[in-house]
């Protein structure tokens, strides 16, 4: 009890944390991308205490239910929402020394929970009975389950590579620097189609956890927040958690498979599990630090055009790439 | 096949260079003010509030004339013949008393034509701008330095001298008017005079 206690517990407080520094780090990147500052009063050194403030405006604010609202669905779809992405960390291996589960399937069941992330935003567009919220929740729909596509082909890409459904196994696999004598044995280093593999991953993942150029379902500007129009308070906040949180599962996931998870860049020096978590942490910042950055620059694409991506360049390039991949595995 | 690889390429540069300006601008530097904490350095001349130097204001109602929206309401009253109210520091002899000087600053435009005619300099734009205000009567600005009373002694000694003066006028008016008839009366006399002389002259021949 105590052991699932703990397991259950430090996900919860790295997602958190993250979040925390994440919302008050969107907003200083946004800020220096325009030449701004960004936050700069709450706590002192470079308004570090704005998450904070934020979240304690939003604890304050009035929990509004719309009258025609389905009232369960519409209370129960955030909290759905980041129990998905929150249950997808159980299988994140955070260092060498601590995964939540060590389950042999564990990038499937990673897949599938955070299928059910689509569920809870058609969820919350169909229940608050708003034509925004509605728009919102069927684009995300869209959106969501044809970039799952290439994004399960990219993962078997590299499942095909290192031969193992387990986190953990495949970042062990990783360990070591003797790829072409110095660089790591990192999976993007490995095979040159690798590399395309993690373009499209990248691509695909900026389109799955909402960033732009791919945020259809909440566009401020056209839908008004889509499927969050109607929600304020702590329920917003639940879906913002819950984004942030996404953002972050996938790009760890990406760290994971293509970036060595928590091994050193260093081969053995800076090693062991502390320095793994760093490691680990750092890599999966960076990729968050990227979707930011492309955030503030991009614009949003079209509906059609994201679709035209998805399933006339995308899926085509990432089955090609897999057919690829397994060749070149046979011939090396 | 040829064209979408160059599609790709050139979406993909396109993106990078997007890409490129953001992180230049992100390592470069802000160009945020924080405002109550650092302020910008009005250029030289900027207009921001009018000031008024009372002391050196000779009432010559000039400023109120030029002003194109009637915002500077002045009042002047003639200073009393036995005070001095001195000079201004540009040598101008002052001769009246500003009971009144307002400047409305809600309807001022900042165009800065008050500021020019004025003979002695002392109505000017100063670089002063926080001064919002929450109820609009507050930007009048009050600028005559004479206290109510002062200002009702002053009405009051300038209506009497205005009244000795009437009367000394009307009183001279009135002399004069005696002078004449007395003049006209000795000249009809002499006439008279003269005529009868004529008279009897004529009829002595
Ligand atoms: S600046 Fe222009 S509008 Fe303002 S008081 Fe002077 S003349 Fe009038
Ligand atoms: S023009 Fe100058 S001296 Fe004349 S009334 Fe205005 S401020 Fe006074």
């Amino acid at each position: 009890m105590a052991a699932i206690l703990i397991h259950a517990a430090i996900p919860l407080t790295i997602i958190l944390v993250y979040a925390l520094v994440a919302i008050w780090g969107e907003r200083k990147i946004a800020g220096f991308i325009q030449d701004r500052l960004g936050p700069m009063r709450v706590g002192g050194w470079h308004g570090w205490a704005q998450s904070i403030a934020d979240l304690l405006k939003l604890i304050q604010k009035e929990d509004i239910i719309p009258t025609n609202a389905s009232r369960f669905l519409f209370k129960f779809a955030p909290f759905m929402m980041f129990a998905a992405s929150y249950a997808a960390f159980a299988v994140i291996p955070f260092s060498s020394a601590y995964i939540g589960s060590m389950i042999n399937i564990g990038v499937f069941y990673l897949l599938a929970v955070t299928s059910i992330l689509t569920l809870s935003v058609i969820m919350a567009g169909w229940a608050s009975n708003n034509k925004w919220s509605l728009l919102g929740g069927m684009r995300s729909a869209a959106q969501m389950v044809s970039y799952e596509v290439p994004t399960i082909a990219t993962v078997l890409t590299v499942v095909l590579v290192a031969g193992s459904l387990n986190l953990m196994t495949v970042t062990e696999m990783q360990a070591g620097n003797d790829t072409l004598g110095f660089l790591p044995n990192w999976l993007i280093f490995q095979n040159p189609f690798l590399i395309v593999a993690f373009i499209i991953f990248f691509i695909s993942i900026l389109a799955e956890s909402h960033r732009v150029p791919f945020d259809l379902p909440e566009s401020e500007s056209e839908l008004v927040g889509g499927y969050q129009t109607e929600y304020s308070g702590m329920r917003w906040a639940m879906f913002m958690l819950a984004e942030y949180a996404d953002m972050l599962l996938l790009s760890l996931l990406g760290a994971t498979l293509f970036f060595g998870g928590w091994n050193s860049p260093f081969g053995d020096f800076m090693g062991g599990p502390a320095w793994g978590f760093f490691w680990f942490m750092l890599k999966g910042l960076l990729l968050v630090f990227v979707m930011m950055w492309i955030r503030w620059t991009l614009p949003r694409y079209r509906v059609d055009q994201l679709m035209h991506i998805c399933w006339n360049i995308l899926i085509p390039l990432s089955f090609i790439n897999l057919v690829l991949t397994a060749l070149w595995e046979v011939i090396f | 096949m040829l064209n979408a690889v160059k599609q790709s390429w050139l979406t993909f540069k396109s993106i990078f260079t997007g890409m490129g300006v953001t992180i230049r601008h992100f390592f470069g530097p802000s160009v945020t003010l924080r405002y109550p904490e650092e302020r910008m350095e009005l250029p030289k001349g900027a207009r921001a509030r009018l000031f008024v130097n009372i002391d050196d204001c000779i009432g010559c109602n000039l400023c109120a004339r030029a002003c194109p929206v009637n915002c500077i309401d002045i009042e002047t009253v003639a200073a009393t013949k036995d005070v001095d109210l001195g000079k201004t520091s540009t040598g101008n002899p002052k001769r009246f008393w500003l009971t009144r000087f307002d400047i409305d600053m809600a309807k001022c435009m900042y165009c800065d034509l008050c500021v020019h005619p004025c003979p002695t300099n002392c109505i000017y734009m100063v670089p002063e701008y926080e001064y919002s205000e929450y109820d609009r009567s507050n930007l009048v600005y009050h600028f005559s330095n004479l206290e109510p009373e002062m200002v009702a002694e002053v009405k009051e000694k300038a209506e009497q001298e205005a009244e000795q003066k009437k009367r000394e006028r009307e009183e001279m008016m009135r002399k004069k008017a005696e002078e004449k008839a007395k003049k006209e009366l000795e000249e009809k006399k002499k006439a008279d005079e003269e005529a009868t002389k004529n008279e009897k002259e004529n009829g002595g021949e």
